[in-house]
């Protein structure tokens, strides 16, 4: 299978890989997949309370090439938004900027699904710090 | 330094020996006759190869030269072998046996003869991969025709009981072929001690040239017949008509003679060249499996599963060595090996495996490149597997509620 040069360079040098404390309250974690779809997601974003500004993004991914590739591109793409911003990232503009052919397509919306499952886990704690 | 890409996928096909290819050059250039030619030197000639080819290629397997039956290569010998006993033998019997982890050649074929009203019995195999001679007992009657079982599987290496489940055919007076594709010229494969009635050969497999093969079928004690799949000028006892691969049999028959030659040898050197990729593999990284069994294998066989990391990424961190994955990754879809499948190798782990196939061109720099990738590869993917995180924090990744929508 051919891969783009973009696919190959997140792979080769995927950006911020590693792990941030689950149980931080500014940290959000999105887990997406499952092992037997042969693709598994680990996305986190530490997030300023004040700006609701993601200062920070950490991944891991079980998966392919281009699963490797969309969320490494979407921990780089969310660093720096407020939350509002991140949630407008569509599946469509990471098959654009990655290249992805038709096959790999669930990989980008895989990748969508992490920063929205983020997203979802960090508000979650927010509310309910708020109680 | 080695020399890249390197390959190492010998089951799949392997490289012509140079000295196969000197031996068919005059036979692409002036000796160029047909061996069916009665009249002149040229057919004369090209009849005389061939016959060296079949001395060659029978001395392989300790057959008499009588008993080869020349065909395009292994796929044609199992059709030729199952199909041609089949119905040769249908008024006795409607019955064939054979075995789930078996090639597609032998597994299709029987499919084939399901629908003409033949009834198929696919034996299962143990975690190892073995079958169970018991299961084969039980499962002949007094209808059953044929028993065909590989001798060394493909994917997983995993040599048969073939002796035993040749006595047991021939005690109970049923043909038994078997699939020598990948053991011939591998390991000691001698028809008479093995009580083999039919034997399917490949060149490619033994550094010789692709498209040729050949069936090996027993004269004496018993006779076999068998109806043909190819109707023509009856050559090969009439077995298998067709004008005869002059060039491709006499490099088969040289690729016979040097593996026959050099097989203690050579079997030996792939043995210590596995053992040390093995070893080295299961030394650096935790969470590595041997697919099928170890000891009951062919000498340059590998097939490993490495755990958490995802098979398709795996290749793409080796695109520099040429091995072959146990999960077909066609269009969105993952299809693990059914070979895998049936050792109850769960799909997760047959996603990540890889076959190894050392062969006789394979040096130990080359082996030492290759561990050396993979440990570093599967070391980097694990590091970025969420699963293997989960899994050392003793998270069961069993017991996980897997979101596949989220």
């Amino acid at each position: 299978m051919a891969y783009s040069d973009k696919v190959i360079d997140h792979y080769n040098n995927p950006r911020n890989v590693g792990a941030l404390p689950k149980e931080d309250p500014t940290v959000g974690t999105g887990l997406v997949g499952a092992p037997e779809c042969g693709d598994v997601m680990k996305l986190q974003i530490k997030v300023n309370q004040e700006t609701e500004i993601i200062e920070d993004a950490k991944f891991k991914t079980f998966g392919c090439g281009s699963a490797i590739a969309s969320s490494s591109l979407a921990t780089e793409w969310v660093k720096g938004k407020t939350l509002a911003e991140a949630l407008e990232i569509k599946n469509t503009d990471i098959v654009k900027e990655l290249s992805l052919p038709p096959v790999k397509i669930h990989c980008s919306v895989l990748a969508e699904d992490a920063i929205k499952a983020a997203i979802g886990d960090w508000k979650k704690k927010h509310d309910d710090n708020g109680k | 330094m080695v020399k890249l890409p390197i390959y190492m996928d010998n089951h799949a096909t392997t490289p012509m020996d140079p000295r196969v290819l000197d031996a068919m050059m005059p036979f692409f250039t002036n000796q160029f006759g047909n061996a069916a030619s009665r009249n002149h030197k040229f057919g004369w000639e090209a009849e005389e190869a061939v016959e060296e080819g079949r001395k060659q290629v029978a001395a392989l397997i300790g057959a008499d030269p009588r008993e080869i039956v020349f065909t395009s290569g292994a796929t044609e010998s199992d059709n030729l072998a199952v199909k041609g006993a089949a119905w040769m033998y249908r008024e006795k019997g409607d019955h064939i046996i054979t075995c789930v982890t078996e090639h597609k050649a032998i597994l299709d074929t029987c499919k084939h003869l399901e629908k003409e009203g033949f009834r198929i019995t696919f034996l299962p195999v143990d975690g190892k991969g073995m079958v169970d001679l018991d299961d084969l007992c039980k499962a002949i009657t007094a209808k059953t025709i044929l028993v065909s079982i590989m001798t060394a599987n493909n994917e997983v290496g995993v040599i048969q009981e073939i002796k035993q489940i040749g006595q047991i055919a021939r005690e109970r007076g049923v043909l038994f072929h078997t699939d020598a594709v990948q053991a011939a010229g591998k390991i000691p494969f001698n028809v008479n001690e093995m009580n083999v009635d039919l034997a399917s050969l490949s060149a490619h497999k033994i550094y010789g040239p692709k498209g040729a093969g050949a069936l090996y079928v027993r004269r004496r004690n018993p006779r076999v017949l068998l109806t043909p799949i190819i109707d023509g000028g009856g050559h090969e006892r009439g077995m298998r008509s067709g004008t005869l691969n002059v060039t491709g049999i006499v490099g088969f028959g040289k690729a016979a003679q040097i593996a026959r030659e050099e097989l203690p040898r050579e079997s030996a050197e792939m043995l210590r060249l596995r053992e040390k990729l093995r070893t080295t593999l299961e030394r650096e990284l935790d969470e590595v499996y041997i697919n099928g069994d170890l000891d009951k294998r062919l000498p340059g066989n590998l097939n490993m599963s490495f755990a958490y990391v995802e098979g398709e990424s795996l290749l793409m961190g080796i695109n520099d060595i040429a091995v072959s994955s146990g999960s077909a990754c066609t269009s969105a879809s993952l299809e693990p090996s059914y070979v895998l499948k049936a050792l109850g190798v769960g799909e997760d782990l047959a996603h990540t495996s890889i076959r190894f196939g050392i062969g006789r061109f394979n040096t130990e720099e080359e082996v030492d490149y290759v561990a050396n990738r993979v440990i570093d590869v599967v070391r980097r993917l694990r590091e970025l597997s969420p699963l293997y995180e989960m899994a050392k924090e003793g998270i069961d990744l069993k017991s996980v509620h897997w979101a596949t929508e989220a």
